[in-house]
C-alpha cells in the first residue's frame, strides 16, 4: 500500500514536507529588507573590537550573557533602550544568547569606565563578593594575536584596507599604553610588566564591550 | 522473527554504538555536575578550559551529539535490520562510521575545551569537524537507505518513517546552519548576519532538538514498546496522522526561541501558532502509547520496561504542553532567559530521552549478546534514581525560574526596579545547591545503568532456543 512501501519516495516526500515551513519562515526572510535593515549610525567593529568579540566567543560569554534588550518596561529600565534589528547588521554570528545568568550586555558600552572592566574581569568576586562569574585576569597575560585581523575584517566585509587595520591596532595600542590613559592604573595592576606596552586579550575584549550599544546611544541622541 | 537467525544481522555495530553512548553519557554528566557546582561556587573555574563558558558547550555537545546520536545510531541499526529482515548491506562502512563518530566527538570535546566555538547553540563545532559530522551522517544514510531498498518486508513500519525523516532533516538543518567562511583551520565566520543569523540558528536549534530528541526517540518508542510489552500499537491511523503533522509543523516554530527580539514580528507570531498546533501530533503519540497498554496496566508492576516507556512518554507529553505555553508572548516575556527554560529542557532530556534510550538498551543488549539482563533489580533501582533525580532537578529549576522572573519584573511604588541584578542571581544559590544534589542522584542512577549493561555483556552467552 502506498508510500510506506517506497522508501525513496517517502524520503523525498518528507523533505518536501519539512521544507515548506523552512522556506516560508527562514529562506524567504533571508532576502527581505526587514531582516537586514541598515543605519548610518551603526558602524562595523574596528579590528581590535572584532578581536575582542572573537575572544568573547572563544570564552563562551554568550552562555551567560544575552545581547538583546526586549521592549518591556522593566527591561528598558534595567538595561536601556530596547534592541533594534539594524544594530546587528555586522554581527556574524549574532550573540543574543538564550540565558541570563549574568545581565544583558547589549547596552554595556560606555556604562562604566575601562578601569571598572579591568578590575571586574580580573576578579568579579573582588567587586561583587557573591558573583558567580569566572575570573578572567589571565586574559591580560596573553598578548593579542593580530595575525589574522585583516583577513577577519575582510571576510566580514567591513571594507578596511590593510593599512586601516594596522592603523586601528596601533591607534588603540597608543590609547591604552599612553600615560594619560584614564584607566592606566587599573590596567597596570592586571597587566604583567612585559605586556604593558603591548595590546593584550584583555584590552581587546574591553574595547569590544565598550562598543556594545554605543552607536544606538548616538542614534537616540539625535532623536 | 522466525526464519532468520540472528547471526546474519550485524549486531557488533549496535553494541559498539550502545557502549559509545554510555561512555559519552557518563562524560557529559560529569561535566554537567562540574558546571552545576560552578553555578553557586565559582572556585571551580580553575583554568581557562574549566571555565563555565567553555564547559557548558562540552556538556551540551557531549550529551546531545555524543550520547544522543550514539544512542540513535545503535537503536536505528538494530531497528532497521529487524524491521526489514535484512542485515546491513555495508557492514564495513558502518564500522568506519563508528570509528569516525567517536573520533569526531572526542576531537569536538577537545576543541570546545580549547575555546574553538562558533557560539551557535548546538552547532558550536568549528568547520573541519562540521565536515566530519556531514561525512558520518552520509555514511549512516547509505546504510539506512541500503537496508530499506533491500528489505524483505514490503511495508515499512512507523519506526522506519521516523528514521527516514530524521536522516533527511538533520542533513538539511546541519548543512544550512553551518555554512561558514574559514579564517584559519580553527576559526570561521557564518555567512548569515544579525537577525538572519538568529533566525537560521533557532530554526536549526529548535529542530535539531526535534529531530534528535523527539523523532528518533519516537522511532524507539513505537518499536520497543510493543516489543517489550507484547502489545500492538493502539492505532495505526493515529500514528500516520501524528507523523505527518509533526514533521510538517515542527519546522515553523523555531522563532519561539526569539520572542520579543528584533526578529520581524510575523515570524514570531507564525511560530506561536504552529507551536500550539504541535500539541496535537505530540499528544497523538502520547495517547497511542497510553492506549497500547489499555487493559494491561498491570505491566507497570510486572514488567520493568513498561515503567520506563510509560513514564518516558508522560514526560514527552508534559514537555510538549509546556513548550508551546512558554512560547506564548506574555508567558515568554516572564520565563525567557530564566532557569525555568533550563528545567524544561532537562525534563525532556533526563526524563523522556534518557528513559526511552535506557529501556531500548535494556531490551536490545541482552538479545544481541544472547544473554539475560544481569539484574532486573538493578534496572529498577536505576529507574527510581533517575526518576527522583530528574523530578527534583526540574522542579527546582522551575521554582528558581519563577522567582527570578518575578524579581526581574518587580518594581517599587515609584516605578523604579526593586532588585538589582546581583540580588536576583544570588537568591538562586539555594536552588543551585539542590539542583547539584539532584544531579548527583541522577548520576548514580546512570552509573547503575552502565554497570548493569556491562555485567550483562560480560556473562556467557546462553543461546535462546525459541
Amino acid at each position: 500500500m502506498g508510500i510506506t512501501s517506497k522508501p525513496v519516495v517517502f524520503a523525498v516526500l518528507s523533505a518536501v514536507v519539512i521544507l515548506i515551513g523552512t522556506i516560508v519562515t527562514v529562506f524567504v526572510p533571508l532576502f527581505m529588507p526587514s531582516t537586514q535593515p541598515v543605519s548610518t549610525f551603526v558602524k562595523p567593529y574596528t579590528a581590535v573590537e572584532q578581536e575582542g568579540r572573537d575572544i568573547y566567543m572563544r570564552e563562551g560569554c554568550n552562555n551567560c550573557h544575552t545581547q538583546t534588550v526586549r521592549p518591556l518596561r522593566t527591561e528598558v529600565l534595567r538595561y536601556g533602550e530596547y534592541s533594534k534589528a539594524e544594530e546587528f547588521a555586522y554581527d556574524r554570528p549574532f550573540l543574543w544568547g538564550s540565558r541570563r545568568t549574568g545581565p544583558d550586555l547589549n547596552r554595556i558600552g560606555g556604562k562604566y569606565p575601562d578601569s571598572w572592566h579591568y578590575k571586574h574581569m580580573q576578579s568579579p568576586q573582588g567587586m561583587f563578593e557573591k558573583s558567580n562569574m569566572p575570573p578572567y585576569g589571565w586574559l591580560a597575560k596573553n598578548r593579542l594575536d593580530t595575525t589574522y585581523s585583516y583577513k577577519k575584517t575582510s571576510i566580514l566585509g567591513y571594507g578596511y584596507s590593510k593599512n586601516d587595520v594596522r592603523q586601528q591596532i596601533s591607534q588603540y595600542k597608543e590609547t591604552v599604553t599612553n600615560i594619560a590613559y584614564p584607566s592606566k592604573e587599573s590596567r597596570d595592576q592586571v597587566t604583567p610588566q612585559e605586556l604593558r606596552k603591548e595590546l593584550t586579550e584583555m584590552d581587546a575584549i574591553i574595547a569590544y564591550l565598550q562598543k556594545l550599544g554605543r552607536d544606538v546611544k548616538k542614534l537616540e541622541a539625535t532623536k | 522473527m522466525s526464519g532468520t537467525s540472528p547471526e546474519k544481522y550485524n549486531f557488533t555495530i549496535v553494541r559498539g554504538f550502545a557502549f559509545s553512548a554510555l561512555f559519552w553519557l557518563i562524560i557529559g554528566l560529569i561535566v554537567g555536575l562540574w558546571i552545576a557546582f560552578e553555578m553557586f561556587n565559582p572556585a571551580l573555574n580553575l583554568t581557562s578550559w574549566l571555565s563555565f563558558g567553555r564547559l557548558r558547550v562540552v556538556h551540551t555537545n557531549g550529551l546531545g551529539l555524543g550520547f544522543g546520536l550514539a544512542g540513535i545510531f545503535a537503536t536505528s541499526y538494530y531497528i532497521l535490520q529487524r524491521l526489514t529482515r535484512v542485515p546491513l548491506p555495508f557492514p564495513r562502512l558502518a564500522q568506519a562510521h563508528l570509528y569516525l563518530f567517536n573520533t569526531v566527538i572526542a576531537l569536538g570535546a577537545l576543541s570546545l575545551f580549547a575555546g574553538m566555538n562558533t557560539t551557535k547553540e548546538y552547532a558550536e563545532l568549528e568547520w573541519p569537524l562540521d565536515i566530519g559530522v556531514v561525512v558520518l551522517w552520509v555514511m549512516f544514510a547509505v546504510n539506512v537507505f541500503g537496508t530499506l531498498i533491500k528489505r524483505r518486508e514490503n511495508q515499512m513500519y512507523v519506526s522506519l518513517w521516523y528514521i527516514i525523516a530524521m536522516t533527511v532533516t538533520i542533513a538539511i538543518l546541519y548543512i544550512v546552519n553551518n555554512l561558514e567562511i574559514p579564517v584559519t583551520l580553527f576559526k570561521s565566520y557564518t555567512i548569515y548576519a544579525g537577525v538572519n543569523d538568529a533566525n537560521v540558528e533557532w530554526w536549526y536549534g529548535h529542530n535539531i532538538v526535534g529531530f534528535i530528541f523527539t523523532v528518533p526517540i519516537l522511532a524507539m518508542f513505537y518499536y520497543f514498546l510493543p516489543k517489550s510489552t507484547g502489545l500492538p500499537i493502539y492505532s495505526h491511523r493515529l500514528s500516520i496522522v501524528s507523523f505527518w503533522a509533526l514533521i510538517f509543523a515542527y519546522l515553523w516554530t523555531g522563532a519561539h526561541h526569539l520572542m520579543l527580539t528584533p526578529l520581524p514580528e510575523w515570524i514570531q507570531t507564525v511560530a506561536i501558532a504552529f507551536s500550539i498546533f504541535l500539541i496535537a501530533p505530540s499528544w497523538g503519540s502520547v495517547v497511542n502509547g497510553y492506549y497500547t497498554l489499555r487493559g494491561n496496566w498491570d505491566q507497570m508492576r510486572t514488567n520493568y520496561l513498561a515503567k520506563f516507556f510509560i513514564l518516558g512518554i508522560t514526560f514527552y507529553g508534559l514537555q510538549t504542553l509546556q513548550g508551546p505555553l512558554q512560547g506564548l508572548r506574555t508567558l515568554n516575556a516572564f520565563f525567557h532567559y530564566t532557569d525555568w527554560v533550563i528545567g524544561h529542557v532537562h525534563m525532556g532530556t533526563m526524563g523522556w530521552v534518557t528513559m526511552i534510550i535506557s529501556a531500548s538498551f535494556y531490551y536490545m543488549i541482552p538479545r544481541i549478546t544472547e544473554t539475560e539482563l544481569y539484574s532486573i533489580k538493578l534496572a529498577n533501582t536505576h529507574f527510581w534514581l533517575i526518576l527522583v533525580g530528574q523530578l527534583t532537578w526540574t522542579i527546582t529549576m522551575w521554582v528558581a525560574g519563577i522567582q527570578q522572573g518575578a524579581m526581574w519584573k518587580a518594581t517599587n511604588p515609584d516605578g523604579s526596579l526593586m532588585y538589582n541584578f546581583l540580588d536576583t542571581l544570588t537568591s538562586l544559590y539555594p536552588y543551585y545547591r539542590l539542583r547539584f544534589a539532584a544531579g548527583v542522584v541522577y548520576f548514580i542512577g546512570i552509573l547503575v545503568f552502565a554497570w548493569n549493561l556491562i555485567m550483562t555483556v560480560r556473562q556467557k552467552p546462553q543461546p535462546n532456543e525459541a
